[in-house]
């Protein structure tokens, strides 16, 4: 056989030769068959460890808020709300009061009505909840005018209307 | 007739191509094909939901999207929960407006495209609430359709996306029986629950479980005897979602319906 076709065999068996050499480096060391075999486990080990470096936000520990915001603290834990995390209406607290110097405070009603639009079902406990009428019950004010969110107990009303 | 250039350039693209899966001639030892099969860890982490306390606040969907960055307008979310009304006469309605994110502020059953279901308190025969999450199956069907070894599981038990290798052709998404995975609108990747992967292994709860005020959700390991979660889904009469699909969820339930799907 002549020149022309060695020639182009040549590159081309060359050519797997490098991309070949090129794939090793390319592809991570770590990518390959892990503990849970073949069909599971065929990953880049060191995703793990991205992910376990992921940023945690939220702290949900009431004692973390206890020094320095007491008040809160006492009356809330005293109260029918005392199982609800303080971050679950202020939101992530991770670095407060460094930064953020402040938390954000969700006066909204629908933070209220989550639990407090009257749901009358009767094989979840959400009827074990006193509910409300977000259309009758005093529209167009928000809940903690009237209630303490951290001391909801009715008796403790703030002035208010009523 | 082919001329230089373009045999460089079919060589080389037709080499490259073949040399992606070369992985796929490699020669495996049985032992590394069932490797995978039984306790390869002593964690395995389980779920524990129970609908019967469920009151369909969504703080849990809130804290997931806040703690995981999904953007939190966007209509995606790790995880969601839905609200089943049973009416006297054998209807099944059932929404989940933004996942719940929001709650269920109103009694009214949201139907879509702006299309709302009033139901009379007389009427209700069954109410409740599903929290929904990736059950981690220890068959995941999700894992086994990735073309690139993108998603995977972890000894622990868990599924992972990792976000450099996705190439985004959502063949995962389509697979999985019970909806859980979505495409993160900024990564362009597919994204799912993890159970907080990034919580669990700090020792803290996933973000959902701890803001849960009624003890709804739950994390345990079973592997080890003594959690009292895994006492739990081994000794009380708990169910998981489509069994018949063999995917053997990780995520039991308390308190299932037949109407839950
Ligand atoms: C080391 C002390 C400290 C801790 C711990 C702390 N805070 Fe604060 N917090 C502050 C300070 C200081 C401010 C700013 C007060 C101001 O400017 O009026 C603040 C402000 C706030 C505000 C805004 C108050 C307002 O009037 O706008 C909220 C809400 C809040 N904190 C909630 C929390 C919660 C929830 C936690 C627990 C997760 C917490 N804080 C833990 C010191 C602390
Ligand atoms: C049910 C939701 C809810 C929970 C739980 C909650 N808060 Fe609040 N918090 C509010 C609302 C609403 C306000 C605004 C009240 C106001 O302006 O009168 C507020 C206000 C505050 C303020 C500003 C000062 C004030 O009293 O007006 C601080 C500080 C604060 N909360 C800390 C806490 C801490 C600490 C916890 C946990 C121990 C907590 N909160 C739990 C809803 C909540
Ligand atoms: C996570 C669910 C949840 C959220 C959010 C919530 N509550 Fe409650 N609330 C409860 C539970 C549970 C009780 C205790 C059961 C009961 O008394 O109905 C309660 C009790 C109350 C009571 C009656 C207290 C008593 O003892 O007489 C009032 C008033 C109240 N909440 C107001 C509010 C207001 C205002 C907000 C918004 C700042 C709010 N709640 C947010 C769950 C919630
Ligand atoms: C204008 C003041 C005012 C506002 C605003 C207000 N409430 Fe009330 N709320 C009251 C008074 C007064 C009572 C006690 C008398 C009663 O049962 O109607 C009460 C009672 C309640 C109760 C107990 C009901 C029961 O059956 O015992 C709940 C729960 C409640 N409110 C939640 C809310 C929520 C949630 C909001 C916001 C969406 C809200 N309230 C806004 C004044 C107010």
């Amino acid at each position: 056989m002549s020149s022309h076709v060695f020639r182009p065999l040549f590159v081309i068996i060359g050519l797997v030769g490098v991309i070949l050499i090129a794939r090793l480096f390319i592809v991570p060391e770590d990518f390959g068959v892990h503990e849970r075999g073949y069909m599971y486990g065929f990953y880049r080990k060191s995703n793990e460890n991205e992910w376990k470096a992921f940023p945690v936000k939220y702290k949900f520990n009431n004692e973390y808020c206890k020094a320095c915001h007491t008040g809160q603290y006492d009356s809330l834990m005293q109260s029918a709300h005392a199982n609800i995390s303080c971050e679950n209406c202020h939101g992530p607290a991770l670095g407060h009061p460094l930064n953020p110097t402040k938390l954000k405070i969700d006066k909204t009603r629908q933070q209220c009505l989550r639990c407090h639009t009257h749901l009358p079902y009767p094989t979840s406990n959400r009827a074990t909840i006193r509910g409300i009428n977000p259309d009758k019950h005093n529209p167009d004010i928000e809940c903690f005018m009237c209630h303490n969110p951290h001391k909801p107990n009715i008796g403790a009303f703030r002035g208010g209307t009523q | 007739m082919i001329t230089r250039r373009d045999l460089l350039k079919y060589a080389i693209t037709g080499i490259a191509g073949l040399a992606v899966p070369t992985a796929a001639i490699q020669v495996l030892s049985s032992k590394k094909i069932f490797a995978g099969k039984g306790n390869v860890s002593n964690v395995r982490w389980i779920f524990l939901v129970n609908t019967y306390k469920c009151v369909g606040c969504g703080l849990c969907v809130k804290a997931c999207k806040k703690e995981n960055e999904i953007p939190y307008d966007a209509n995606v979310t790790r995880t969601w929960i839905e609200r089943y009304v049973i009416t006297k006469d054998g209807k099944v309605f059932a929404d989940s407006p933004h996942g719940g994110r929001d709650g269920f502020i109103m009694s009214k059953i949201y139907l879509g495209k702006g299309r709302y279901q009033d139901i009379k308190e007389e009427d209700i025969s069954k109410a409740f609430f599903v929290p929904k999450l990736c059950n981690q199956c220890d068959n995941p069907p999700c894992v086994q359709v990735c073309p690139v070894g993108a998603t995977y599981q972890t000894a622990d038990g868990v599924v992972l996306v990792d976000r450099t290798w996705c190439i985004g052709c959502a063949y995962c998404i389509m697979a999985c029986p019970y909806g859980a995975r979505f495409f993160h609108p900024v990564y362009k990747v597919a994204e799912k629950c993890n159970f907080c992967y990034h919580r669990i292994n700090k020792g803290l709860k996933p973000a959902c479980v701890s803001a849960c005020p009624f003890s709804a959700r739950e994390i345990g390991n079973i592997q080890n005897s003594n959690d009292p979660i895994a006492k739990i889904i081994k000794t009380e009469r708990v169910r998981v979602l489509k069994p018949e699909f063999g995917t053997n969820p990780m995520v039991y339930y308390i308190g299932l319906d037949k109407e839950v799907r």
